[in-house]
Order: C-alpha cells, then sequence, then structure tokens
C-alpha cells in the first residue's frame, strides 16, 4: 500500500493549502511552537488545564492494555521510526507531535482478512497525575474488515495520536470511548487515510475526563473512498469537551459525513465541536455533510460550534453543513406529555431520542447498552431538576 | 358516564404586538356517547381550543374553566389531563427524533394506565391497532413520525387514539389532507371508538366532507372565537352549500 500512496501524493501534487485551521502537517515538534492560546487551532482550549503537557515532559509510564485479539488480528511493539515510515497523516498540531516524539514505543495493531469479533484494547490509567504518551497504528491489509474498540477508563494526563491506515476497499469501523474518571486530562490525534473505496465509520463517545481535546483528521489516498464520524458528548459542571474533525478531500469521488451530538449540563460544562471540510481542487465529485447538535440542559453550561468548508472546486456532488444548540424543544415535550407521559420522562427520551440516532449505528450489543445506561446515568444527576 | 364542561373560556397568546385574545367565551358540554363537530372558517380560534384543552403552554387561560367530571384540569399539566382521560389528535403532529413508535406507545399506555401493558398481549395490540389504520407494523420501530407522511401521522394518531382509549378526544383537524381512502380509514378509526357507546369526540374540521363518514350528534359553528350557532346534522348541510360568509359577517357587525 505505502507505494500506491506514494505515486498517488506526488502524481496529484498535494500541496499544503494555506488555511489557518490546519497547520502543515509535521513530526518535528518545532515545527508546532508552543501555542499562547490565540492560536486559531488553540483559542478554544484552556491551556491551563493541560497540566503542562505543551511542555512535552518525559515520561516512561504506559497505560495498562487489556486486549481482545480475534484472529486475523496481531498487536506488536514498533520503534518510532518504523511507525513513522508507514505513513499516514503526520501531527497536525504540538500534542500530536509531542506524543510520537515522547511514547516509549509504538503499538502496531495489524488486520489482515473480515474479522468475525471486533478488537478490543481496554486502555487504564492510574492516576491524574501521571503523565502518558501514547503512540498507536492501526494497519488493514486491503479488503480487510474489522471492528476495532479502543477503550478509554481510570485517569492520567494522556497524550497520543493514532493514526488508521485503511487499505484499498477495506471496512474499518472504529469506536472510541473516553470513559475515564473526572479528573483525566486526553490530548488526542486520530489520523485516518482511507484508501481506494474503502469505507471508515468513525465513532467517538466523550463521556468523562476533567478536559479531553480529540482532533480527528481524515485523507483520502484513492477515489471513492467514504469516512463517516460519529460523535457523542455528554459535558458535566466543569468539564471541558473538544472535538474537532478535518476532512481533507484530497481524491475525487470520495464521501465524507460528520454528525457530532452533544448533551450539557451543570455550571461551566463546555463543549466545543469544530468541522472542517477542504474540498481540494482535484476533489470533484465529491460528497460531504458535516453536523453537530447540542442540547443544553441546564443553566451554566456553553457550547461552542464552528462549522468550516473550504472549497476549492465547484465541481462536486454536494456539500453542506448544519449547526444547532438550544434546549429541549417544547413541542416534543408537548407532543409526548400529551400523551400522559410525565415530564421528566418526557424529557429522558428525547435525551435518549437525541444520541440514539448515533449510538444505533454502532452495531455492537453490549456497548450501545453500555452507552445508553452511561448517558442514563449522567441524567438521573439532573434531570428530575431541570426548569422547564 | 362522563362530561366534558368548557364554561366561558377566554383565552390569548402573545404576539409581537401585545397581547391577543382568540377565544371570547367559549361554552359546550360534551357528554360521553357524544360526537360534537366544531366547524369555522380558518383563524376562528377552532385550533386554539383544541391546544387550550390540552394544555399548550403557548395559551394563556384568561378567564373560564374546562371541567372533566366537575374537575377544572385547567390546573393540572398537559400529562395530568392525558392521565384524566382526554386525548389530542394534532393538525400537525411532532416528530421525535430517536424515540421509536414502539417505545413511545409502551411508555404512553404504561403513564395512562398506571401500569405497564401486558407484555403478551401489548405486541399483538400495536401491531392490531397499526394495521386497522393501514400501518405496517414495521412503524413499530421507526422514530415517532420522522419520515412519515401526512396522512400516515394522521392514521398514527388514530392508532394511538384506539390504544390508549381516552374519555373524550379531541381531533384537530384529522381529516385535513388526507386523500379519500386515508381518510375513510381515519374515519373508521374514530366510529370504532366511538361505538364503545361512552366516548366523547369533538371533532374539529374545516370541511363538512368528514361527516358523510363520521356522523356528529351536534354540530356548532365557531366564528371569531366563540360558537355562533348550535344545531344538528342539518347546519352542516346548510354550511355546505352557504359556507361561513353570514357568520362572519355577523361578528364583525358586533
Amino acid at each position: 500500500m505505502t507505494a500506491t500512496v506514494d505515486n498517488f501524493s506526488s502524481a496529484l501534487e498535494l500541496e499544503h493549502v494555506e488555511s489557518h485551521l490546519h497547520p502543515e502537517p509535521s513530526y518535528d515538534v518545532e515545527a508546532h511552537p508552543k501555542p499562547t492560546g490565540l492560536e486559531e487551532i488553540w483559542r478554544f482550549t484552556p491551556l491551563k488545564r493541560l497540566r503542562g503537557l505543551l511542555d512535552g515532559p518525559v515520561s516512561e509510564a504506559k497505560l495498562k492494555l487489556a486486549e481482545e485479539l480475534p484472529e486475523g488480528a496481531s498487536l506488536s511493539t514498533i520503534s518510532r521510526e518504523e511507525a513513522k515510515a508507514l505513513g499516514g497523516i503526520a501531527p497536525l498540531d504540538r500534542l500530536a507531535a509531542l506524543a510520537v516524539e515522547n511514547a516509549p514505543d509504538a503499538m502496531l495493531l495489524n488486520i489482515d482478512g473480515e474479522l468475525d469479533a471486533p478488537v478490543r484494547l481496554n486502555w487504564s490509567g492510574e492516576a491524574a497525575d501521571q503523565i502518558v504518551w501514547g503512540h498507536t497504528v492501526v494497519k488493514l491489509a486491503p479488503f480487510a474488515k474489522a471492528t476495532v474498540l479502543l477503550d478509554h477508563i481510570g485517569s492520567a494526563t494522556y497524550g497520543s495520536t493514532v493514526t488508521y491506515l485503511v487499505g484499498d476497499g477495506a471496512q474499518l469501523t472504529v469506536i472510541s470511548l473516553a470513559d475515564w474518571e473526572d479528573d483525566a486530562v486526553h490530548a488526542v490525534q486520530n489520523g485516518v487515510s482511507v484508501g481506494r473505496d474503502a469505507q471508515v465509520r468513525f465513532f467517538e463517545f466523550t463521556l468523562g475526563g476533567d478536559l479531553v481535546r480529540s482532533s480527528t483528521n481524515v485523507d483520502y489516498r484513492g477515489t471513492g473512498g467514504s469516512a463517516e464520524l460519529f460523535g457523542v458528548y455528554f459535558a458535566d459542571a466543569g468539564q471541558h469537551l473538544e472535538h474537532r474533525q478535518f476532512v481533507d478531500h484530497t481524491a475525487p469521488k470520495t464521501r465524507s459525513n460528520v454528525v457530532y451530538k452533544g448533551a450539557l449540563q451543570g455550571q461551566d460544562a463546555h463543549t466545543v465541536w469544530i468541522g472542517n471540510v477542504l474540498i481540494r481542487k482535484v476533489a470533484e465529485g465529491i460528497e460531504t455533510f458535516e453536523q453537530n447538535d447540542n442540547l443544553v440542559l441546564t443553566d451554566g453550561a456553553k457550547a461552542d460550534s464552528v462549522p468550516n468548508l473550504e472549497i476549492e472546486t465547484g465541481e462536486i456532488a454536494g456539500a453542506g453543513h448544519a449547526s444547532t444548540t438550544g434546549r429541549f424543544d417544547d413541542e416534543h415535550l408537548f407532543y409526548l406529555q400529551s400523551r400522559g407521559i410525565e415530564e421528566t420522562e418526557a424529557r429522558r427520551l428525547v435525551v435518549h431520542g437525541f444520541f440514539n440516532d448515533i449510538i444505533r449505528r454502532i452495531g455492537v450489543a453490549d456497548l450501545q447498552e453500555r452507552l445508553t445506561s452511561a448517558i442514563e446515568d449522567e441524567l438521573a444527576t439532573v434531570v428530575g431538576r431541570l426548569e422547564s | 358516564m362522563s362530561t366534558l364542561e368548557i364554561k366561558n373560556l377566554h383565552v390569548s397568546v402573545e404576539t409581537e404586538d401585545g397581547e391577543k385574545e382568540i377565544l371570547r367565551g367559549v361554552d359546550l358540554t360534551i357528554n360521553s356517547g357524544e360526537v360534537h363537530a366544531i366547524m369555522g372558517p380558518n383563524g376562528s380560534g377552532k385550533s386554539t381550543l383544541a391546544y387550550s384543552i390540552a394544555g399548550h403552554p403557548k395559551y394563556q387561560i384568561t378567564e373560564g374553566e374546562v371541567l372533566l367530571d366537575g374537575e377544572d384540569i385547567l390546573e393540572l399539566s398537559v400529562d395530568e389531563r392525558a392521565r384524566a382521560g382526554l386525548f389530542l389528535a394534532m393538525q400537525y403532529p411532532v416528530e421525535v427524533p430517536g424515540v421509536s413508535v414502539a417505545n413511545f406507545l409502551r411508555t404512553a399506555k404504561t403513564a395512562v394506565d398506571g401500569e405497564a401493558p401486558k407484555l403478551r398481549t401489548w405486541v399483538k395490540d400495536v401491531n392490531a391497532a397499526l394495521e386497522r389504520v393501514t400501518l405496517d407494523p414495521s412503524f413499530a420501530q421507526r422514530s415517532v413520525n420522522e419520515g412519515f407522511s401526512g396522512g400516515e401521522k394522521k392514521r398514527h394518531e388514530i392508532a394511538q387514539l384506539e390504544l390508549l382509549n381516552p374519555k373524550f378526544a379531541v381531533l384537530d383537524e384529522t381529516d385535513s389532507g388526507l386523500d379519500i381512502d386515508a381518510l375513510r380509514v381515519v374515519s373508521d378509526g374514530v366510529n370504532r371508538y366511538t361505538a364503545q357507546g361512552d366516548r366523547g369526540v369533538l371533532l374539529i374540521t374545516h370541511y363538512t366532507r368528514i361527516l358523510n363518514y363520521i356522523k356528529p350528534d351536534y354540530v356548532h359553528v365557531f366564528v371569531a372565537g366563540r360558537l355562533a350557532e348550535s344545531g344538528g346534522q342539518e347546519l352542516a348541510e346548510q354550511l355546505e352549500a352557504e359556507g361561513y360568509d353570514k357568520y362572519v359577517k355577523a361578528a364583525a357587525a358586533l
């Protein structure tokens, strides 16, 4: 696959496109100066709460890993240089570069063939003040098919880069769960390179953590690829949950669909969603849509939502975006209540319905149940006290 | 035997130009076993009457009362009114994304009955109710009203009417936007409901067409926020022939 990638890139001369939203990718930490907080890509993030991660403190610590590997999947440890040589999207911000630079080594998950069960990588952190750097590469051979679940529990101050190399015609479903304790900090860059005619469905569920900043970047290494990015987040009092996507349509006839949904409750609950889609000159006939909906359940919470679309060719099948932030829809509640359903129950139904739209797409039964009940737990703390 | 009494009901809404009175003293008594048709021109306040009875927060009751078996339901929340035995079939049923029809119906039935329906018979009951209004049982797995056509939404309202089986049903222009086949299906549903003998219906409509299928005991002409005239089926025939002009002019002259 690497050979095809190189040929493709040079043939089409995918030059860097000037944009304040996607700095030039580089493994070189020095290429990503320490932010002041005024930069476009940093201005929503409370830098102090990153606990010095931006200084790149050296740490050999790792998260504890329990894995389930069905036949066709293998996990190995490789060096930083070997990981870089596999290709994929280089770091787009300082934390992603630091994660590659500082991680003691890299983990390679190799997938060949059609897996008949999900791969599960269950990571747990031991303490909030423990600095951990992680670098993982997930590589799917052409025509492979897999579901990969990345679970994060416990606590840590964690900077990580995860690179996905999805071979031609492969189908990958990723489910990344940030189910941290409330004192965890997690900054992650997911880089997803979609092969020719490959299909990627990428789910993020962010429920825990004091601060989570997740950047998901997608590019296409051939025509006909499809990437769907889905996210669910639920911020409680004091939590900062930030999700950024950058879909770089680097090939013709590719498709992307981004849907992130969040709920917020409690004082100083803060969520950030930044969507960006770049349609390059070469990317004729592509189709893209990005959407973010936020449900603000109480006073004192704040949702930032910024969709962006940069279009360099008009020869496209479709492009659009939508963003909504609001309280409960009174008409939803009225309809349910007019059938005898009590107000608190009606609110529960509406919130579950809001998220169910994404949860039902996962296709992993035990996980769907866990997420539904996690949302139930979040709601239990507040829904009875909601103002009408 | 139950009674729904509307007494001197005055209702206002907030508009950009301040408070505007829509209902200006409505008096009407419906006994169980009776079908009352309320007919009136657009903008006369028919829907306001329906939503005020159900308790929509947009409408401010400024005077009067609505009694269900002597209890003033205006003191009750929307869901309490429904549990007391009221049902509103809406002109524009609301889409509730992600909430399945099956889950919605079971939750509503549990709320109205005060206990969960028996699992063994409930699914059959739901499927049968959907089939009676010619909705495929697969609708149970879809989100409430989401992506339903106008006719499917109305038929879904009638399926709910049959499953929840309230004491009184207010049907707000359930006939609007229906083709003749759908109108027959919806009317059959309402007639099955009234055939129980002890249920009351307030049928709000703009057109006389539905009265070919649902025979009202009483017909009321509703103009400018109040009842202008009451009679029997013959009043509907007169309206069919003459329209609302005479009543609109009389109201304007007041």
